[in-house]
């Protein structure tokens, strides 16, 4: 392999690959603002100029292609002081209204300012005024008067979202961006330039001004919104998720993820609507009860029924770990009526991320046990029976059947009992029996298996009841670490939920049967030891960027 | 055990004390004619000088509008995590106002941190050190009570200017 000396180390590059490239894969971060790893080159900030000897001018460390026994200098004299006089410019125009931009806190310019800059501006004109908060679309606020014009957002329109809707007007330093004549900033990924934006020119108008970026917390954890399982950050700060960023993972989703994901995704968990404590109908109507009532109230009602006459679904939102306990729990009754709800809409599926199974975990939740067994009924079966009234007893986990399939309603308010796991009350819940409060995808840990057959992992963000911050390793903010009970800022509520691996092992135990789990992580072992397709996986195998399971990726139409 | 030696002995006069008790009360009579230092505090009330730190309060300008922008500095400086700012959106030319913003006057050290880092001079040092509650919740102190007119506090913004 070539190589090449930057700053007195030998790194290898692979042929092709830019200087900044090279660098940048050996840990050694060269500053920039236009480049990014998979936009096109542009070149336009200047900041990344360095020092390659035998080489008359300082050269762009983006556009430059390394070359073998090449000798490049980071941090030379001339390096720095090029790199000063870069930063001053870019500083000319730049308005001085940290305190009121968003990106304060995690501005590359803000950051370059302190680490590679003089400190001082010799600049007294007065600078440059252009447009301030012009909505470009429906998510995206645009600031003209910070705009550095390093075009990612343009090249980002026109490469990875594939619809040009960004442009450049004007010169000089009257340059701005706007939309072309009769467009929008409206595609489908239009979020993902305010991740790129190195300054604050782009803000997200859904997050605007809702928090500090140092005040809250991040947590790992995967998108809910599609099979595709992006890798995201949920952003919290007391208790609430506030907005959610995409983390890189080149197997999965690269930088992005879609608009659906991260304004759709997250609302629901801290929405009025979540079920707070069990729940148990008492003469027509629904009222709170203790979980050992619950459980037992549930226990003495699911007795009653013969295994044929009882069905279960599990569910394509809920994890692996708790399909996988819903399996064994309808094993427990002898029943083999197990099934699960898809969410498909081939209209949301395009070839940049966005899958048409609108769920996260269909693939594992088969693989982990929730079909049909031989004689078993399936969905249509189970659909069917309810209406001939050969089901008369439903358990039902984390999905809403009546709004998937409304005909339903009029039977299942007349099921003899329907039991119920959910987040939120919805249609079906407003049928239930018993209702079970499921933790949300970031309240618990879990793992789901995208349309890949990739297994990643869900990590908690927020604390229920049970669950404690430190203790349960959620991330911690400052606000996290020192929040008392008096202080406000650290009263946000915390829901009575368990996930529902938690809850269907409390009650089998009612039921004496012997399904019993402490940790989520447990449940994992067990399925990485009873289902080839995981075998040799664990959580720590897993980690942050999730593992290759055995599953064959699923193929287009499944379910068509 | 050993014996410490006197040093000195008393002399007679110092032995009979006589001398000493009326030295002792002329020192005290003199002192009664001189000004008197102490207050009759709360009948009089002590007006603090401008570099005084008493509670702080924001600055309501003459336009009846806080300088406040929400940028959360004072927050993050806070040793003693006494503050909580939410922002929000306004039409107003600086386009983000403070929707909420509170300080535990419980947790309030008044060491001036926020005042010191506030880059809209929005919070300053007042002179006000009443600040007895009896319950937690009225420790808290919101816009209500921290919205403080401009002109209440030129002394002291004329003294962090000279400072600056």
């Amino acid at each position: 392999m070539p190589k090449i000396v930057i700053d007195g180390k030998e790194i290898e590059f692979k042929q092709g690959q830019t200087i900044i490239q090279a660098a940048k894969d050996n840990g050694i971060n060269i500053p920039h603002f236009c480049w990014h790893e998979s936009l096109s080159v542009s070149g336009n900030c200047r900041v990344c100029l360095v020092e390659v000897e035998k080489m008359p001018k300082l050269v762009i460390a983006c556009s430059t292609t390394a070359a073998d026994g090449m000798v490049v200098h980071t941090a030379s004299e001339k390096t720095l002081s090029a790199r000063n006089a870069v930063m001053e410019f870019l500083l000319i125009n730049h308005p001085l209204d940290c305190p009121i931009c968003d990106e304060a806190g995690e501005c590359k310019l803000q950051d370059y300012a302190y680490s590679h800059s003089v400190g001082e501006s010799r600049f007294v004109e007065e600078k440059t005024h252009k447009d301030k908060r012009v909505p470009l679309g429906p998510y995206v606020m645009f600031d003209g008067d910070r705009c550095i014009s390093c075009s990612r957002c343009i090249r980002f329109c026109d490469e990875i979202a594939k619809d040009p809707e960004l442009t450049f007007v004007k010169r000089g330093d009257r340059v701005t961006i706007v939309t072309f004549p009769g467009e929008e900033l409206d595609n489908p990924y239009s979020l993902n330039v305010t991740d790129i934006c190195p300054v604050g020119a782009l803000t997200n108008r859904d997050f605007r001004f809702k928090a500090r970026v140092w005040d809250m917390s991040a947590n790992k954890t995967i998108c809910h919104g599609c099979s595709r399982g992006c890798n995201i950050e949920l952003w919290v700060r007391n208790n609430e998720i506030l907005r959610i960023t995409p983390r890189q993972n080149d197997a999965v989703n690269n930088f992005w993820m879609c608009d659906h994901g991260r304004i759709n995704t997250f609302k629901f968990v801290n929405a009025e609507d979540r079920v707070d404590g069990p729940q148990i109908r008492k003469e027509g109507s629904l009222s709170k009860v203790e979980w050992e009532e619950a459980y037992n109230f549930a226990a003495a009602e699911l007795k009653k029924f013969s295994k044929n006459e009882i069905a279960f679904i599990g569910s394509p939102y809920a994890t692996l770990e708790d399909n996988y306990v819903l399996a064994k729990f309808t094993a427990s009754f002898g029943s083999k009526n197990i099934d699960f709800i898809r969410h498909i809409d081939s209209s949301f599926e395009d070839d940049i991320l966005r899958k048409e199974d609108l769920t996260p975990n269909s693939l594992g939740a088969e693989a982990v046990g929730v079909k049909p067994g031989k004689d078993g009924l399936n969905l249509e079966g189970v659909i069917k029976g309810i209406k001939e009234k050969k089901i008369k007893a439903l358990y039902l986990i984390e999905d809403d059947i009546v709004s998937a399939f409304p005909e339903l309603e009029e039977y299942l308010a007349k099921l003899d009992l329907l039991i119920v796991h959910a987040t939120n009350f919805n249609k079906t819940t407003a049928l239930a029996d018993i209702i079970f409060p499921a933790a949300a995808y970031a309240e618990k840990n879990g793992t789901v298996v995208n349309f890949q057959g990739r297994v990643q992992r869900l990590k908690p963000a927020i604390s229920t009841v049970e669950t404690d911050r430190a203790l349960d390793g959620m991330s911690m903010s400052r606000l996290d670490k020192f929040g008392t009970k008096y202080d406000r800022w650290a009263q946000g509520h915390k829901y009575d939920s368990k996930s529902t691996w938690k809850i269907i092992s409390a009650l089998s135990n009612v039921l004496g049967n012997k399904i019993k789990f402490n940790m989520a992580e447990e449940v994992f072992d067990e399925i990485s030891k009873t289902i080839t397709a995981f075998s040799g996986l664990d959580y720590d195998v897993i980690g942050e960027l999730g593992a290759q399971s055995k599953l064959q990726a699923i193929e287009k139409n499944v379910n068509a | 055990m050993a014996v410490k030696k006197r040093e000195k002995d008393l002399t007679f006069l110092e032995k009979i004390y006589i001398v000493e008790i009326v030295k002792g009360l002329s020192l005290t009579l003199k002192n009664m004619f001189k000004p008197k230092f102490t207050m009759k505090y709360p009948e009089e009330k002590f007006i603090p000088p401008a570099s005084y730190r008493g509670r702080p309060v924001l600055v309501m300008d003459e336009n009846g509008e806080e300088r406040c922008v929400a940028c959360g500095l004072c927050s993050r400086v806070c040793p003693a995590l006494a503050i909580e700012v939410q922002a929000g959106e306004t039409s107003r030319e600086k386009e983000r106002y403070p929707e909420r913003f509170e300080i535990n006057m419980l947790r309030c050290i008044f060491c001036g941190l926020c005042e010191e880092v506030c880059p809209e001079e929005a919070i300053v040092m007042s002179k006000d050190y009443e600040l007895a509650f009896d319950r937690r919740a009225d420790a808290i102190y919101g816009k209500d009570k921290l919205l403080v007119p401009i002109n209440q506090l030129k002394d002291r913004i004329e003294f962090l200017r000279s400072y600056k």
